[in-house]
C-alpha cells in the first residue's frame, strides 16, 4: 500500500516542477489540437486511451481542448473565428451540424466514405461521425414492473411511471427529446406535451442533475439514452437499471468530427480522422464513451451491451430540419409545458 | 516656524485639496477597475456580435415572463426567517457549540448547487430521510419539493444562514446601557423587541436584503431543476440558452443589461433605506443584561428555533457527508487530478479575494472620504452601491466578453486564470463592500477628529485606526468570498482545458461521466476544503 | 433603615467586592473612589444588573437579592446612552410611566411635571440626537422621576457636563430629592463639588468601603493614606460657594 501512495505523491509533486518549468519548451514535435468536450476527455473518456495511442502513431503531440459539451465546443468555435488553434473539432451532433456548417470554417474531410462500412448511411462532405447513440427511458427495474412500451403509451397512460427529464434549451438530451416528441407526434406535439406534463417530476439544466435525481429515487424513470444501462452492468456490475425500448424507434445522436480550415496542417487532421474511425479506436468507445461505434467493426459489442436494447427503428431530423425549426419548437414545448 | 504650522494646519483641514486627490484615487481605480470588466466585457462581445435589432427583445413576450415573483418571495422569506434566527442567537450569546454552529452557518451558500439539491432531495425526496421514516411508522406522505416550495426551501437552505451571519452584528451596535435601562424600566421581550432591537437591526435589513435578493434574482440551477418545469423560469435561463445554444452572445448581453437595469432600479428604490452608517462597533455581543433572558417562553423559543436552523441546514449537510464516506474514497484521492484541481481552485480563491478585498477597500475609503470630508453622501451611496450590484451582471456574461478580449490579445493561456479570478472577484464583492463600507463609516464618525489632529493619514491610519475596525467583518467576508470561488464552477467551466479543472469542474465532469460515487466524494473534499478555507480566512484575519 | 447592604460580596475574576453600607431614606450619599474601585459594580448591584454571590441587599426592609431590576424601586442614570436615540424626549420620559407607552390621564400628569420640573416641555418633541448634553441628562433625570422610584442611583451622569450645568443638574437633583423624599446615590470624582447635596460620602478602595461619613468631615480629615492621596488630586476643584 505504501508504494503506489508514494508514487502518487512523487507525481504529484513531479507535477509541480512541470508547471514551473511550463514556461521551458517542449519537444520540437507538431502539435495536432482537437477541441472535444469534457467527458470526451475526462479521465474516464477515451481521450486519456486515444492520446498515446495515436501519438504513437503520427508521432505527434495530440493535444485536447476540453469544452463543457459540444454546444460549448461550438460556442467556443464561434468566437475564436479564424484565429482559433482548433485543427480539428471532435464531439458536436447532429443538431448542431447545420450551425457549424455555416460559420465557414469546417472543410470537407476528403475520405472516401464507400470504403467505410458506417452503422447509420452516411455521405456528408464535411463530418465524420464517430461513434452514435439514442436518447431512451432509463428505469429502475426496483420500482417499474413494466415500462412502457411506446413513446404514445408513455404519453397517453396516465399510469405510466413519472420521469425526470432536461431542458432542451439547456441541454442536448433535452433537445434529443424535444426532436423525439416531435418526430413521433409531428404537429400534435403539443397536446402530446400536455399529456405527459402531470408526470414529468421535474425539468433540470442539465443530464447530471437528471439522472442523479433519478439515482436518488426521486422518479423512477429518466430520460438519457440506450446505453445507460450497459455502464451499470459492466462497471457496476447491476442489472438494476434497464431501458425502455419503445415501438416507434428511438432517436438517433450521431458525434462527429471535422476539420478546420485555419489548420496548418490539414493531412494530420485528415490522419485524425481516419484514426476515429478504426477499429481501435472504434472498439473503446462503448466502454469509454458510453457510445455505439459509428463503423460497423468485426468484434461484437462488449457484453454489457445487450441486444435487445438496440432500436428497431432509428428516429431522426436533417440538421437543416432541426436548425430550421428549434427555436419555434422549443416556444411550443415551453407553451405547452408550463403551468 | 510658520512653515510648521502651516503644514500642522493642512494635517487638520482633512478637506484640503491634496488630500482629496489621494484620498479619491483608491476609489477611482476600483471603480475604473470594476466599470473596466463589467462594460469592457459587455463591449467586447458587442464588438464580436453586434445586436441586430436590440428593441426586439423586450418585445418577446417570453422576457415579460421570466421576470417572476419568485426573487422576491425566496428573499423575503429568507430574511424574514434569519430575523428571529439571530434574535434567537444573539439573546443567547453563550451556550456549548455556538460558535461551531455560528462559523457552519456559512456552509450552504459555498455549497455547489447540485450538491445541495442532492442533500435536500436526500431528505426532503421520495426516497428521502423523511418519506423513509414516515413510511417505516406506516405513513405515506408527498412532499412538494418541486414547484415554488422546492425554489423557496432550497433558497432558504442557501441564504438564511448567509443571513444571519450578515444580521448578526447589528446586535452589537446595541450599547449595554439600553439593555440595563430596559430592565430596570421592566420591558418585556416584545417591547424590547421595538424599541432596541429593531431599530438597531432594521438598518441592517436594506443592505441584506439586496444581496439575497440579487442571489436568488439570478439563481437558475435550482429554480430549473427544483422549480419542476419551465414555469419558473428566471431571466439567467434565457441568458445561458442565448449564449450557449442559439450562439447569439449579442442577445444574451442584451439579457444581461436588462437584467442589470432592473437590478439597479430595485436597489435605487432599497437605497433610500440603506444607511450605510450602521454596524457593528466591534464589541461582542453582550447578551447579560437582557431583562428577558429568564423567559421560559422566550428560552424554549428560542432553542427550538436554534435547533430547528441547525436541523434544516445540517441535516442535508449530513445527507451528503454520510453518501460521500460510503464512496470509493481511496480511488478518488489518489488521484493527482483531484489534488491539481485544488490546487487550482486555491490559486482561484486567493487571488480573488485578493482582488476584491482590493476593490472593496479603494470604493469603501473613497466613499467615505465623499461622505465625510466633501459632504456628497449621495455620491458616495452610489460608489458603494456600484460595488454590490456586480452580481447583478451574470459571470457567465462577464467570462466570456473576457475570454473574447484575451482571444484577441492572444493571451489565452496566461490570463485565462486571472481572468478566472476577475470574475470570481466581482461575485464576492457585494459581501465584502456591505461589511467593510458601514465599519469604516462608523470609524470615521467616531475618529476623523481623532485622526486629523494627530496627523494620521493614509496607510498609517488605515493601519493604527480602521484596520482593527474592519478586521472582524473583513474576516467574515473574505472567507465567505474565498470558500464561493474555491466552490465556483460557472467561470472556470467557460475556460476549462485539459488538465486545468478546478475541484467543482471536476466533480462536475465525474458525475458526467456516471461516477456519481466519485463525485459524493469529491463533493466532500471540496465542502470541507472550503469550510477549511473559510475557517482559516476568518479566524486569521478577523482573529 | 431604608437601604441595608449586609457583607455583599461579589467576585469578578480576581477582583472581590465586599460591602456593608447603610442608608436612611431621604438620605444623598456620595460615592467616591479611584477608577476601578467597584463603584459601579455597587451601584449594578443594587440596581440588580449583578447579583452578590453573598450577603443581602435590603430596601425598605425586603432583601431584594432576587428581584430583576425592574421590580426593585430602584433607578439608575447612567453615563451617557441614558436614552434611546430613535424616540422623542417625551416618548423616552413617558417610558418611564409605561413601557408600552400606554398613558393615561394620570401618566401625563406625571410626565408634565417632571418635564416641567427639568425645564423640557419646549423641546419634549425633538430626538435626543439635537439636543445637549446637559438636556439630554435631564430628559433621563425626568424619566427617573416619572418611575416613583424612592431609590435614585446616578452612575457619573453628570461628569460630562460643563460646571454650571453640572451646578444645575445637582441643584436640582437636590430639590427633586427633597420633594420627593428620594433617596440618592451618586458616583462622583468631585466630592467638593457634590458636598453640598450629599450630607455623607463613602470612599472606595479596591473594593471595599474604606471610610464613611459626613462629607465635610471626611474630606477635611481623611483617615487612610488612600483617601488622602485620592483627595490631593481633586482639591483643585473645590468650588466653596453652591
Amino acid at each position: 500500500m505504501m508504494l503506489p501512495r508514494l508514487s502518487h505523491t512523487w507525481s504529484f509533486l513531479s507535477g509541480v516542477l512541470l508547471l514551473i518549468a511550463a514556461a521551458a519548451s517542449r519537444a520540437d514535435v507538431p502539435t495536432l489540437t482537437v477541441y472535444t468536450y469534457s467527458s470526451f476527455a475526462s479521465d474516464w473518456g477515451p481521450g486519456p486511451l486515444i492520446e498515446p495511442a495515436y501519438e504513437a502513431h503520427c508521432g505527434c503531440d495530440l493535444k485536447f481542448v476540453a469544452l463543457e459539451d459540444g454546444a460549448a465546443l461550438l460556442g467556443r468555435l464561434k468566437l475564436e473565428g479564424a484565429g482559433t488553434s482548433a485543427d480539428v473539432i471532435l464531439g458536436l451532433d447532429t443538431s448542431l451540424t447545420r450551425e457549424a456548417m455555416d460559420t465557414g470554417l469546417l472543410m470537407p474531410h476528403d475520405i472516401d466514405l464507400q470504403t467505410i462500412a458506417f452503422a447509420t448511411p452516411w455521405n456528408d462532405p464535411v463530418f465524420v461521425p464517430f461513434d452514435l447513440g439514442y436518447f431512451g427511458f432509463v428505469y429502475d427495474s426496483e420500482s417499474v414492473g413494466t415500462p412502457p412500451a411506446s413513446l404514445k403509451e408513455l404519453v397517453d397512460n396516465p399510469d405510466s411511471p413519472p420521469i425526470i427529464i432536461q431542458d432542451p434549451r439547456t441541454s442536448t438530451p433535452g433537445l434529443g427529446l424535444l426532436l423525439w416528441m416531435r418526430s413521433v407526434f409531428g404537429d400534435e406535439e403539443m397536446a402530446a406535451w400536455a399529456r405527459l406534463s402531470p408526470r414529468i417530476v421535474t425539468v433540470t439544466k442539465g443530464w447530471s442533475e437528471a439522472y442523479g435525481l433519478f439515482l436518488e429515487g426521486e422518479a423512477p424513470m429518466v430520460l438519457s439514452y440506450t446505453t445507460s444501462p450497459a455502464y451499470h452492468r459492466h462497471v457496476e456490475n447491476t442489472d438494476r437499471f434497464k431501458v425502455a425500448m419503445f415501438d416507434e424507434g428511438h432517436y438517433q445522436q450521431v458525434e462527429v468530427a471535422a476539420r478546420v480550415t485555419t489548420s496548418a496542417q490539414p493531412e494530420r487532421a485528415q490522419d485524425f480522422l481516419r484514426f476515429m474511425l478504426s477499429d481501435a479506436v472504434q472498439q473503446l468507445l462503448p466502454t469509454t464513451n458510453w457510445m455505439l461505434p459509428a463503423v460497423r467493426t468485426n468484434q461484437a459489442l462488449p457484453e454489457a451491451f445487450l441486444e435487445a436494447e438496440l432500436p428497431m427503428r432509428v428516429l431522426s431530423f436533417t440538421p437543416d430540419d432541426v436548425k430550421m425549426n428549434r427555436k419555434e419548437w422549443i416556444k411550443r414545448w415551453l407553451a405547452a409545458v408550463e403551468r | 516656524m510658520d512653515q510648521a504650522l502651516a503644514s500642522r494646519g493642512r494635517t487638520v483641514n482633512v478637506r484640503s485639496a491634496q488630500t482629496g486627490v489621494w484620498a479619491l484615487l483608491p476609489g477611482a481605480l476600483s471603480l475604473a477597475v470594476l466599470l473596466t470588466l463589467m462594460g469592457g466585457a459587455l463591449a467586447a462581445i458587442f464588438s464580436v456580435a453586434p445586436p441586430i435589432r436590440p428593441m426586439a427583445i423586450l418585445q418577446d413576450p417570453y422576457i415579460g415572463k421570466v421576470v417572476r415573483w419568485q426573487a422576491i418571495l425566496s428573499a423575503t422569506l429568507s430574511v424574514g426567517l434569519a430575523l428571529p434566527v439571530a434574535r434567537a442567537l444573539a439573546r443567547r450569546d453563550q451556550f456549548p457549540g455556538r460558535t461551531l454552529l455560528v462559523t457552519f452557518l456559512g456552509l450552504p451558500v459555498v455549497m455547489p448547487v447540485i450538491v445541495a439539491v442532492l442533500g435536500l432531495v436526500a431528505v426532503y425526496g421520495k426516497s428521502g430521510l423523511i418519506n423513509t421514516w414516515v413510511a417505516y411508522l406506516g405513513g405515506e406522505i408527498t412532499l412538494p419539493l418541486y414547484g415554488l416550495t422546492g425554489i423557496l426551501m432550497a433558497h432558504v437552505f442557501f441564504n438564511l444562514p448567509l443571513a444571519v451571519r450578515l444580521l448578526l452584528p447589528a446586535w452589537q451596535t446595541i450599547p449595554e446601557e439600553s439593555w440595563k435601562l430596559a430592565s430596570s424600566l421592566g420591558l418585556s421581550s416584545r417591547l424590547l423587541l421595538r424599541l432596541i432591537e429593531w431599530p438597531a437591526v432594521s438598518p441592517f435589513l436594506p443592505g441584506v436584503c439586496l444581496i439575497v435578493f440579487l442571489l436568488c434574482f439570478t439563481s437558475f440551477a435550482v429554480v430549473l431543476t427544483l422549480g419542476g418545469g419551465p414555469a419558473s423560469t428566471t431571466i439567467e435561463v434565457a441568458i445561458y440558452q442565448s449564449l450557449r445554444y442559439d450562439f447569439d452572445p449579442a442577445q444574451a448581453a442584451m439579457l444581461a443589461l436588462i437584467q442589470f437595469v432592473l437590478c439597479t432600479s430595485i436597489a435605487l428604490i432599497l437605497i433610500k433605506w440603506i444607511p450605510v452608517l450602521a454596524n457593528s462597533s466591534g464589541r461582542r455581543i453582550d447578551a447579560r443584561h437582557r431583562p428577558d433572558l429568564k423567559n421560559p417562553i422566550g428560552r424554549t423559543v428560542d432553542i427550538t428555533l436554534i435547533l430547528t436552523t441547525a436541523c434544516f441546514l445540517f441535516i442535508p449537510v449530513l445527507a451528503v457527508f454520510t453518501q460521500g464516506i460510503r464512496g470509493p474514497i481511496t480511488s478518488v484521492i489518489s488521484n493527482p487530478d483531484l489534488w491539481w484541481a485544488v490546487l487550482r481552485s486555491l490559486l482561484i480563491a486567493l487571488g480573488a479575494t485578493a482582488t476584491a478585498c482590493g476593490l472593496a477597500l479603494g470604493l469603501a475609503l473613497s466613499a467615505r472620504f465623499l461622505r465625510f470630508s466633501l459632504r456628497m453622501h449621495r455620491v458616495s451611496e452610489i460608489l458603494i452601491l456600484m460595488g454590490s450590484l456586480s452580481l447583478a451582471i451574470p459571470a457567465m456574461i462577464i467570462g466570456t466578453g473576457l475570454f473574447i478580449v484575451l482571444l484577441q490579445a492572444g493571451a489565452l493561456d496566461r490570463g485565462t486564470l486571472l481572468v478566472i479570478c476577475a470574475v470570481n472577484a466581482l461575485m464576492i464583492l457585494p459581501y465584502l463592500i456591505r461589511s467593510i463600507a458601514p465599519t469604516l463609516m462608523r470609524s470615521a464618525q467616531q475618529y476623523d477628529q481623532l485622526c486629523a489632529q494627530l496627523g494620521l493619514r493614509g496607510w498609517p491610519r488605515f493601519r493604527v485606526v480602521d484596520w482593527p475596525a474592519i478586521r472582524r467583518p473583513i474576516g467574515f467576508s473574505l472567507g465567505l468570498g474565498g470558500a464561493l470561488s474555491f466552490g465556483d464552477m460557472g467561470v472556470a467551466a467557460l475556460f476549462d482545458t485539459q488538465g486545468d479543472t478546478t475541484l467543482p469542474v471536476l466533480l462536475f465532469h465525474q458525475m458526467g461521466a456516471y461516477r456519481f460515487d466519485e463525485a459524493s466524494v469529491t463533493a466532500v473534499i471540496l465542502m470541507l476544503l472550503s469550510v477549511s478555507l473559510f475557517w482559516l480566512i476568518d479566524r486569521s484575519i478577523g482573529r | 433603615m431604608f437601604l441595608k447592604l449586609d457583607d455583599v460580596e461579589f467576585s469578578l475574576g480576581q477582583w472581590r467586592l465586599q460591602v456593608s453600607l447603610c442608608l436612611e431614606q431621604g438620605q444623598c450619599l456620595a460615592l467616591i473612589g479611584p477608577s476601578g474601585a467597584g463603584k459601579s459594580t455597587l451601584l449594578s448591584l443594587i440596581a440588580g444588573f449583578e447579583t452578590p454571590s453573598r450577603g443581602s441587599i435590603r430596601i425598605n426592609g425586603d432583601t431584594v437579592n432576587q428581584l430583576d431590576p425592574a421590580s426593585r424601586p430602584v433607578t439608575m442614570m447612567f453615563q451617557e446612552n441614558n436614552l434611546f436615540n430613535h424616540l422623542s424626549l417625551y416618548d423616552n420620559i413617558a417610558l418611564g410611566c409605561h413601557p408600552g407607552l400606554k398613558l393615561n390621564s394620570s401618566d401625563k400628569d406625571r410626565i408634565h411635571i417632571a418635564m416641567t420640573a427639568t425645564e423640557l416641555t419646549a423641546i419634549a418633541t425633538r430626538l435626543p440626537a439635537d439636543v445637549s448634553g446637559g438636556e439630554r441628562q435631564r430628559a433621563a433625570l425626568a424619566r427617573c422621576l416619572v418611575q416613583h422610584r424612592p431609590l435614585l442611583l446616578l452612575d457619573e451622569p453628570f461628569a460630562s457636563l460643563d460646571p454650571r450645568l453640572r451646578h444645575q443638574m445637582h441643584a436640582l437633583v437636590d430639590s427633586l430629592r427633597k420633594a420627593n423624599e428620594l433617596t440618592v446615590i451618586v458616583v462622583t470624582h468631585l466630592p467638593t463639588e457634590i458636598s453640598p447635596l450629599a450630607g455623607t460620602t463613602a470612599f472606595m478602595h479596591d473594593g471595599r468601603l474604606l471610610e464613611y461619613g459626613p462629607t465635610a468631615e471626611l474630606l477635611a480629615k481623611p483617615q487612610h493614606a488612600e483617601l488622602t492621596r485620592y483627595l490631593k488630586f481633586t482639591q483643585a476643584h473645590y468650588t466653596p460657594d453652591f
